[in-house]
Formats: C-alpha cells, sequence, structure tokens
C-alpha cells in the first residue's frame, strides 16, 4: 500500500497547488469532489462492480500522475491531428489550459468563454456540477476536483443557424501528466448548435486525460454531439458525458474512438422532458493491446421518449472492448420507444469484446429492443467476393469500410465527415485471413 | 486454345467436402456457345461441382483435373479464375453489411479489367452499364443503392446474381439452383437474363433440381448426376422424361447410355 500513498500525496500535492490560484466560486465544489475523491479513491474493486467489471483502472491509479501545465502550440500542428474549418468556431485548448479562440466567419449569438478567465459571470458557473454526480464515481471526483479551465458554451434562445463550435484538447504528452477538460454546454429554447470534442494526443509518452461534460438541452432545442478520441498506445482516457434533455428537446451524439491503451467513455442521457429524443451513435476501433470501454446509461424519465442507441466496433490484434448499454425506462415514463445495438467485427482471434445491452422497464406501455453482434469475417462472404473477381486484400477493405461507414456516413457535418472518412477509415488494418 | 480443345474440360474428377467424397469421377466436357444442365437428386454433387470449378475453399480435389482454356486451374485462386471469365451465381447469395451493391460491382469489374489490362471504368461509364443491366433484370433500382443482398427477398438475390453475371459478362456462366426459391415471374425474368447473354462465346452450366428453367433456357445436353457420377447424359428430352418418370428410373437404369 506505500505505492498507492505516494500516489495519492501526489494528488494532494498539486491540489494543494491549484487551490493557491483557482478562483473563489470553484472552491466550494472542488473541495468537496476532493473530500469524495480521498474518501472511495480509484475504482478498484471489481466483482460485484458492474460500473467497472470488464476494465481495470488498476494500471492508472498505479502511476503518479502530476498536473499537465499550458504550453503553447503551433496552429498548424494541430490542423494535422485535428478536424477544422474556417466556419467553425474553433477552441484550442492545450494540456486542459486555453489558448485561443477562432471565432469563425458566420455571424452568431453563441456566446463562448472558457472557465479560467476572470469574468466569469455567475449564472455561467452555477451550472457547472450541476449533472454530473461524482459520490460514487473516484474519477468524476477527480476531474471535478482539479477543474480549472474549459469551455462554456451558452446557446440563447431561438439561436438556430446551425452554428459548429469545434473544441480541441490537445495533449502534448509530457510524461507521467494528467490533464482535466471541463465542457459545459447550456441551451436555451429553440436553438441548435453542433459541438465537436476532440482528444488528440501528440506523443508516445504516458499520459492521462479526464475529463467531463455537462451539456443541458432545452425545451424544443437541439444538440449535435461529436466527440472523438484519437489518442496513443500510452494514454489513458477516462471521459465523462452527462446530458439532460428537456421537453421536446433532442440530443445527438457521435463517438469515434481509437487509439487509447485504456480509454473509457461513460454516457448518462437523461431523457427527462416529455416527448425528448436521444440518438446515440458510435464506432470504436481498437488494435495491439488497447483497451475500449463505452459505458451508457439512457434514463427515461417523462412519457413519448424516444432513444436510439446503434454502436459498432472493429477489434484487431489483442484488444478489448466492452459495451454496456443500459436503458432504463421509469413507471410514469409510458409510450417509451427505445432501441439499442451494439454490433462488432472482430479481425484476429486474440481480440475480444464484452457487450452487454441491457433494458430496465418499470412503464406497461413502451416499445423496447436490444441486440449485441460480435462477428469475424466469414468464409462464404470472402469467397462471394473472390468469385466476383475481387482480392482478399480488396475484400476485406470493402467489409470493413462498409462496416464504419454506417456510423461515419452518416455525420451531418461534410467537413467532419470527410475527415474521419481519410483519417479514421485508412487507419483501420485489412483482415488477415487465415487461409 | 487449339481447334480440339473445349472451352472447360473436367477430367476424372474426385472431390471431397470435409473428408467425404461427392464426385466420384466425373467426366464433362463445355464448349463456347453450348448450355449444359446437370440434374440430379439432393445430395447427388450438383452443387459441389459447381463450387469445386468456382474455386471455393473447402472444397478439396483428391485426383483429375479441371482444364480452362487449356491450362489447369486447380491451383488458381478463385479471383484469379473470376477473372479469366469463370462466374458462379450462388445458391444462396451472401448478404455484405454496409458494401453498397454498386460499389461491390465496381471492384469486381474493375479488378476484371484490370487483370486484362483494362483501365479502371470510369464512374459515368459504369453507372449506364449498372443501369442498363439493372433494366435487364428490372431490379428495383433502390436495391442497387443499398448494401448487396441485405434484407432483400429470395427473388430480388437471385435477379442480383444475374445482374452481376450480365454486368460482368463471363466466358463460363455457372448457375446453382438459380431456379431454387423463385415465382415463376421471376423465374421468367431470371431466365430472360440468362437467354439475353447465352452466344455463340459463352458457355452455361446450369445446375437443377428441376425440369422446370428448363422450359425457358433449353439446354444443348443434360446429364443426371447421382452419388457423384454421371449416370445418363442427352438431350433436352432426357430432362422432360426424368420429370415424368422421377430420379428413380435413372437410379435403376444407370450406366445405360441414351443416344441422343
Amino acid at each position: 500500500m506505500q505505492e498507492a500513498s505516494l500516489v495519492l500525496n501526489k494528488y494532494e500535492e498539486d491540489f494543494d497547488n491549484l487551490s493557491s490560484i483557482s478562483p473563489v466560486w470553484s472552491s466550494n465544489l472542488r473541495n468537496k469532489a476532493m473530500d469524495t475523491f480521498r474518501e472511495i479513491g480509484f475504482p478498484l474493486r471489481r466483482k460485484g462492480n458492474e460500473k467497472w467489471k470488464y476494465t481495470n483502472a488498476r494500471p492508472i491509479a498505479d502511476i503518479e500522475y502530476s498536473s499537465a501545465k499550458f504550453e503553447e502550440i503551433d496552429l498548424d500542428d494541430i490542423k494535422l491531428i485535428a478536424p477544422w474549418h474556417e466556419s467553425w468556431i474553433n477552441l484550442l485548448f492545450v494540456n486542459g489550459h486555453y489558448q485561443e479562440t477562432f471565432p469563425g466567419n458566420l455571424p452568431t449569438n453563441v456566446q463562448i468563454s472558457n472557465m479560467a478567465s476572470n469574468d466569469l459571470a455567475a449564472n455561467l458557473t452555477s451550472n457547472i456540477g450541476g449533472i454530473m454526480d461524482y459520490s460514487d464515481d473516484g474519477f468524476a471526483a477527480l476531474n471535478t476536483a482539479f477543474m480549472s479551465d474549459g469551455p462554456i458554451i451558452t446557446v440563447p434562445e431561438g439561436e438556430n443557424a446551425g452554428i459548429v463550435v469545434n473544441l480541441i484538447f490537445f495533449n502534448q504528452g509530457l510524461s507521467d501528466t494528467v490533464n482535466y477538460p471541463r465542457v459545459l454546454i447550456t441551451t436555451e429554447g429553440n436553438s441548435i448548435v453542433s459541438v465537436i470534442e476532440n482528444y488528440v494526443g501528440g506523443s508516445s509518452d504516458r499520459t492521462f486525460t479526464n475529463s467531463v461534460s455537462e451539456i443541458y438541452v432545452g425545451e424544443n432545442a437541439t444538440v449535435n454531439h461529436y466527440r472523438l478520441m484519437d489518442e496513443t498506445d500510452d494514454t489513458h482516457d477516462v471521459g465523462y458525458g452527462r446530458v439532460r434533455i428537456d421537453t421536446n428537446g433532442t440530443f445527438n451524439s457521435r463517438s469515434f474512438f481509437r487509439g487509447s491503451g485504456i480509454g473509457r467513455y461513460d454516457l448518462n442521457v437523461s431523457v427527462e422532458g416529455e416527448n425528448a429524443s436521444c440518438d446515440l451513435q458510435g464506432l470504436y476501433f481498437t488494435n495491439g493491446h488497447q483497451h475500449m470501454d463505452n459505458f451508457i446509461n439512457i434514463d427515461h424519465v417523462r412519457p413519448n421518449g424516444q432513444s436510439n442507441l446503434f454502436y459498432k466496433g472493429i477489434l484487431a490484434g489483442r484488444s478489448r472492448a466492452v459495451f454496456g448499454g443500459t436503458v432504463l425506462v421509469r413507471k410514469e415514463a409510458q409510450k417509451t420507444d427505445s432501441i439499442q445495438s451494439d454490433k462488432n467485427l472482430i479481425l484476429s482471434p486474440h481480440a475480444e469484446v464484452d457487450s452487454k445491452p441491457a433494458l430496465f422497464i418499470y412503464a406497461d406501455d413502451v416499445k423496447c429492443a436490444h441486440g449485441a453482434t460480435a462477428g469475424n469475417i466469414d468464409a462464404d462472404t470472402v469467397f462471394y467476393m473472390r468469385s466476383r473477381g475481387i482480392d482478399l486484400e480488396a475484400a476485406s477493405r470493402l467489409i470493413i469500410y462498409g462496416f464504419a461507414g454506417e456510423v461515419i456516413d452518416k455525420v451531418e457535418i461534410p467537413e467532419l465527415r470527410s475527415y474521419l472518412a481519410e483519417s479514421f477509415l485508412t487507419s483501420l488494418p485489412s483482415h488477415k485471413f487465415e487461409f | 486454345m487449339s481447334n480440339s480443345e473445349k472451352l472447360i474440360e473436367i477430367k476424372n474428377l474426385h472431390a471431397s467436402v470435409a473428408e467425404t467424397e461427392i464426385l466420384k469421377g466425373i467426366n464433362l466436357s463445355i464448349d463456347e456457345g453450348e448450355v449444359h444442365a446437370i440434374m440430379g437428386p439432393n445430395g447427388s454433387g450438383k452443387s459441389t461441382l459447381a463450387n469445386v470449378i468456382a474455386g471455393r475453399p473447402g472444397y478439396k480435389v483428391n485426383s483429375g483435373d479441371i482444364v480452362y482454356r487449356g491450362s489447369s486451374i486447380l491451383e488458381v485462386a478463385p479471383e484469379i479464375r473470376a477473372r479469366a471469365g469463370i462466374f458462379l451465381a450462388f445458391q444462396y447469395p451472401v448478404e455484405l453489411p454496409g458494401v453498397r451493391t454498386w460499389q461491390f460491382l465496381k471492384a469486381a469489374i474493375d479488378a476484371i479489367r484490370k487483370e486484362n489490362g483494362q483501365e479502371e471504368l470510369k464512374i459515368r461509364d459504369f453507372d449506364k452499364l449498372l443501369e442498363e443491366k439493372r433494366q435487364l433484370v428490372q431490379m428495383d433500382p433502390d436495391l442497387v443503392r443499398r448494401s448487396v443482398n441485405e434484407g432483400f427477398s429470395g427473388g430480388e438475390k437471385k435477379r442480383n446474381e444475374i445482374l452481376q453475371l450480365a454486368l460482368l459478362d463471363p466466358s463460363l456462366a455457372l448457375l446453382d439452383e438459380t431456379d431454387s426459391g423463385l415465382d415463376i415471374d421471376a423465374l421468367r425474368i431470371v431466365s430472360h437474363g440468362v437467354n439475353i447473354f447465352k452466344g455463340p462465346e459463352k458457355a452455361i452450366l446450369i445446375v437443377t433440381h428441376y425440369q422446370r428453367i428448363l422450359d425457358y433456357i433449353t439446354p444443348d445436353y443434360v446429364h443426371v448426376l447421382v452419388d457423384g457420377e454421371i449416370v445418363r447424359s442427352g438431350d433436352s428430352g432426357l430432362a422432360m422424361e426424368l420429370e415424368e418418370k422421377g430420379y428413380d428410373w435413372v437410379k435403376d437404369t444407370a450406366g445405360k447410355e441414351v443416344t441422343p
């Protein structure tokens, strides 16, 4: 236990340093969260712990991570590893700290600031921590205790020009450092916004990204949320998305994950308003010894809600993926319509997926379906293609691209779609056929 | 290819699937311009023959030879056989989720063209060609934009096979129970597609359990396969006779040659 306490000492030291410089409004929240973290620590107990049953947090807990410092980065480097477009509002964060805003060339009333700026209005800060319940989750408590910077996006009533906000969290990758991005998106009635969160890493040193995003979807508002995780084998990445949807609101989520040594995204969507809906889609790709965990919960609170959960995974090497998708339909949430599916394409006999779709229904008039599949490229499929003159390499590419394309093709921002098609699809390996 | 050689010659072919011998000495030659039908009861080895010619993995040739355009193809990969002009219309066409039909067919046609030293087909020319062939088999234009065979009905899948036949324009077409599961209208459309394909430079091998399809595509030769051997060969009259008397009749009189 000597080592564990050394690691915790490191966090204590960083916490003291941060407290001396952080704004007053956040200190209460941060102190409470630190107390929780001290009390529950990292989620290392896996037996009987559904949330962490298939993911081992030990390798993260064992490292003496220290808070990453800001260091300015050249924009040209960023454009190579993240999507970027002139018409978007682009925000750049390095190691969790704000660098710059590129306001784009479209007129908009969307308000954007960053948490560390001094002139933050009280009404903005009051929403921070409003959805993220960290009481039983060490990683979420850690982010809350250490949050010091991140974008705060407010979309006013009726703002429906379809603005795209592109958030780039660049992890510069100094060895054994941790960064804590914190995002707040608030949309008021009848507004529409698209937000892209990019978690990208630039080196092969051991780093940890611990992020939390809180998203309020207002009445009759639409939030299109994209999350790209594109880091390296040595990164640990534990992120949270917490979403609350008001009456008639729509939340669309598209996740594209690859590259982390240990990656986890815990997305929890509360379909709180009547007639609200969410459509959560994702594509994950793992290779080598990577581990990717998607832990998703949808909570239907009020009647006439809809949810669609559609995830696809491609697994190669000795990698492992976990998909936990749980839909809860509360007693009052009559006429809920919910579908969930997780499909996996397994390219190597040594790769493994644990897919656990689950439904808990307490209302009696609902329409729900769920399913999970895992398959490899079967011999009949390949022979069918070869019998038309297509060779093994091309056959495997068509199948893998086709599989992934089902998610990428549905991305509605054309520039992002082509970025994903180029950067994501071309990185996929071809299948090594064993005959 | 010298004059004495046929397009394809199958010589004393013995083949097995999972250690069980299915084909027990098949001799069959098919020349350009000919339509052959292989008929036989279930389990006689009809489909095995078609699949062995196409090079399906898992089908092992124990002895004998398959000579196509003068060379043995036993060691040739299925995609190379396809590019050389051998086409198998599948009994059970495979679904390819996420792979669009046009994309699949473009990849196929370009692979064949590349092998023959031609350039890839321009998108515009390919679209034109695909549209022409689609109308030939009266396939719903929507299906061409969808994933290959995914959610297609049995009849639509078979039409898609004939669409591919028409588009890839091979020299030897192997139709493996293409008639099974088709209603009379679909059978008519599929047969029409095959008849358009037919020509002095084309060879066709129809594998079927029933005589029905042969009402639409008249074979020059009919062979009856029982227990891995061709027990009888004749002209299209043999198919009629089979329809009347059943396969038991052939089994009983096996070995007696019928001169057409």
